[in-house]
């Protein structure tokens, strides 16, 4: 069996598996993992540009608030149906991923975590300052009613778990695919040796642009995602606690593996969820978990699984 | 190998006759009374971490001193109260989350407690899908400006709009008709903006500068030579850990010659005023929901209420006198437990299938004297908007004590109804 072959089963595997979970579950972890899915859907979106092109972003929650907003604010305000909403959801996230990108690709490194920090920054204070529309930091419901597709209503668990599913597949088998292509090859390059790769005769801006663009896109996608299936749209999305959760999320599950994410969100969520029904100290048994995982499995759950047993682990 | 047991006519007689003895007994009864008996279960969406940890805290200790007074008068309908607490992180995702973990996982009967609004706006809508009621502790405007569901009520504290509105009077005639007003650059500064411009202007009087400051400021110098020298009040509700800097900034600005200062308690909730720095807040005024300092014509509600929940007579734990309670807001909680229990008792509230009847009789309730279950003072209910009002308080620093200067009416916090939920289906 080729690594490819191996590489489609694990994800159509873990699709399938995901349908019959969301089928069986009970309801209240049924809509967990819901939540989990989004949520996993705009780690996908970090991990192309941190976990493949080597590039830390720390501004990350203002293409999932882009999205947010985007699609949002055209149900609120625009009265906009579902589907066409998160369209613009999307467009505004690849917009403003574009921009930002044009920008702060003229730095590296360390300058390049600040440049980003200090857009999402920008970001969250612009969504204050235009509160009369926004919201403010209270932000806004989505009506119930609005929330459906073709009479499917999205606030139904199971729609709203198949809904998630399919945002998460999509994002899921297309980062997939790309890491198999030519264009994907040259992103790992640009994370192990830009320079090489530049040596080599690749366009490395060209590359680390469209990567910027293509994970902003997924993560506002994630946004949008949220905004119709749970109701809300609000500034705490595009604070820095926002962008700090992704960076955990692939850190936890392993970067530049395809389901990291996943397992990174999914850990994250029950064990704060578990944790909290402890002690009121939860936060602490979050952080020595943390920091256990951080000695004991530097590359993640994944990553470690990959490491160790399953080398062709995508 | 052996015999299979035959049941014989007179066996079968013998063991119905049995069968009846037992149902008819005294003990049967007893077990059907505890199978009713079953505690209600309330959710309580509390702030534990997150910036809304010290509101959390108070929300708490207030929540259980009420359930255990529930429980010592008998309960709900017979039944014990239980409370099931969960940390929201003062997070709206978090929080929607908790909604959905009382509704399907903890089987809680109602989901109760939230302070922050956005915490409020972002749990709603799960609220609202799982058909759970969900009884704020907010004093927002977001539920009776109609942007929730009909399963989202505010029936135990009053909300920022008619707060706001209601000091434009007291204002306007005894401290000054033009004023400035500096607020946070967020919602909630926006709401004191647009709600106390309009009031004020309502009284014949004018905001002469609104300044707005950043939520990202730690320092306020810059901002002060932009009130116009002509201010009779400043008007300041500034928040969050800065507010200690704010305050010795403007006394350091001003001195000893200062326009009147009116300022909302919510900046300096869980605030010692002996903090240092606080000293040039003597003599200048706020707004309190609820008089941290025991006043000389304390109620016996009022005692009872601090007796309770451990506050002492300068609004501190009765413990630690450096724990100092979120008095202005905390009320709320006790009081929406007690309508909690008044709503279940008249809709004959059994479980959740009769989640309906007890948001149809909660929106049903009109008049709420002040009485032990209502310490803070009356209060009208509207059911249509599911808000409460009632009467709001004004104190003066007067040696380094909040002292009531003036009470105001109901009729003050009212305005007209900007929405009507009985109108939405269930």
């Amino acid at each position: 069996m080729t690594v490819d072959t191996r590489s489609v089963l694990l994800h159509l595997g873990l699709i399938a598996l995901l349908i019959v979970l969301g089928l069986v579950l009970p309801t209240y972890h049924q809509g967990n993992l819901a939540r989990i899915l989004v949520l996993a859907t705009y780690a996908i979106g970090f991990n192309v540009l941190f976990g493949y092109t080597g590039l830390l972003s720390l501004g990350h929650a203002m293409f999932f608030a882009a999205g947010m907003y985007g699609c949002g604010l055209a149900m609120h305000l625009g009265g906009w149906p579902v589907l066409s909403a998160l369209g613009a959801g999307i467009i505004a996230a690849a917009v403003l991923s574009l921009i930002v990108a044009l920008l702060a690709l003229r730095t590296i490194g360390v300058a390049f975590m600040i440049v980003t920090l200090m857009f999402a920054q920008a970001f969250f204070l612009t969504a204050l300052y235009l509160g009369e529309w926004t919201g403010g930091d209270e932000g806004f419901v989505i009506a119930q009613a609005s929330r459906q597709i073709a009479g499917f209503a999205l606030t139904d668990p199971l729609t709203r778990f198949f809904a998630a599913l399919a945002v998460f597949s999509v994002a899921l088998l297309i980062t997939a695919r790309m890491m198999h292509l030519p264009f994907g090859r040259v992103l790992i390059g640009v994370r192990e040796n830009e320079e090489r790769t530049r040596m080599l005769g690749y366009d490395t801006f060209r590359h680390k642009l469209l990567a910027v663009i293509i994970s902003g896109t997924i993560s506002g996608g994630a946004g949008a995602a949220y905004a119709v299936l749970f109701g809300y749209v609000g500034a705490t999305f595009a604070s820095v606690q926002y962008s700090i959760f992704p960076l955990l999320w692939v850190l936890l599950g392993g970067m530049g593996t395809t389901i990291g994410p996943l397992i990174g969100v999914a850990f994250m969520f029950y064990l704060i969820d578990y944790a909290s029904g402890l002690t009121n100290a939860y936060l602490l048994i979050v952080g020595a978990a943390l920091v256990l995982l951080t000695l004991f499995a530097r590359a993640g759950i994944v990553g470690e699984i990959r490491k160790r047993w399953v080398p062709w682990l995508p | 190998m052996s015999k299979l047991p035959k049941t014989s006519r007179r066996s079968l007689i013998k063991s119905v006759g049995a069968g009846a003895l037992l149902a008819s007994s005294p003990l049967v009864g007893r077990f059907a009374s505890a199978q009713s008996g079953a505690p209600i279960k309330i959710g309580f969406q509390q702030h534990s971490t997150g910036i809304g940890a010290a509101y959390g805290r108070w929300y708490g200790r207030t929540t259980e001193a009420a359930v255990k007074a529930i429980n010592d008068a008998g309960g709900i309908n017979g039944r014990p109260v239980e409370i099931v607490a969960e940390d929201d992180g003062t997070d709206p995702k978090r929080g929607a989350e908790v909604v959905e973990k009382f509704a399907n996982q903890h089987n809680c009967d109602v989901a109760f407690g939230t302070l922050f609004s956005h915490v409020v706006i972002g749990s709603a809508p799960s609220a609202g899908e799982q058909k759970i009621p969900y009884f704020v502790v907010s004093e927002g405007h977001h539920v009776a400006s109609g942007g929730l569901n009909r399963y989202t009520l505010q029936p135990g504290i009053t909300d920022v709009k008619s707060q706001v509105q209601a000091m434009a009077p007291y204002v306007a005639d005894n401290l000054g008709k033009k004023v400035t007003m500096i607020f946070p650059d967020f919602a909630f500064g926006h709401d004191h903006r647009d709600f106390f411009t309009a009031a004020i202007e309502a009284q014949g009087g004018e905001v002469l500068e609104h300044i707005a400051v950043p939520p990202s400021e730690t320092s306020f110098t810059k901002y002060f030579p932009k009130i116009p020298r002509d201010t009779e009040v400043l008007y300041h509700v500034m928040v969050g850990p800065a507010v200690l800097t704010f305050v010795k900034e403007l006394g350091e600005f001003f001195g000893p010659s200062s326009p009147a200062i009116f300022g909302f308690i919510d900046s300096l909730e869980a605030v010692d005023l002996a903090s240092p720095g606080l000293e040039f807040l003597e003599g200048t005024y706020f707004w309190e929901g609820n008089p941290r300092y025991a006043q000389a014509d304390q109620t016996s509600h009022d005692k009872n209420f601090r007796a309770a929940v451990g506050v002492d007579e300068n609004g501190a734990s009765v413990s630690d006198p450096k724990d100092v309670s979120t008095y202005a807001h905390m009320f709320g909680c006790w009081e929406t437990l007690h309508i909690i229990k008044a709503g279940m008792e008249a809709s004959g509230y059994q479980g959740p299938a009769d989640r309906q009847k007890l948001i149809e009789a909660v929106e049903a309730m009109t008049d709420m004297p002040e009485s032990d279950a209502h310490p803070q003072g009356p209060k009208v209910f509207n059911g249509k908007t599911h808000q409460v009002f009632g009467v709001q308080y004004i104190s003066r620093v007067e040696n380094g004590r909040l002292v009531k200067v003036h009470t105001t009416s109901i009729e003050d916090t009212l305005y007209p109804d900007e929405t009507d939920y009985t109108t939405q289906s269930f």
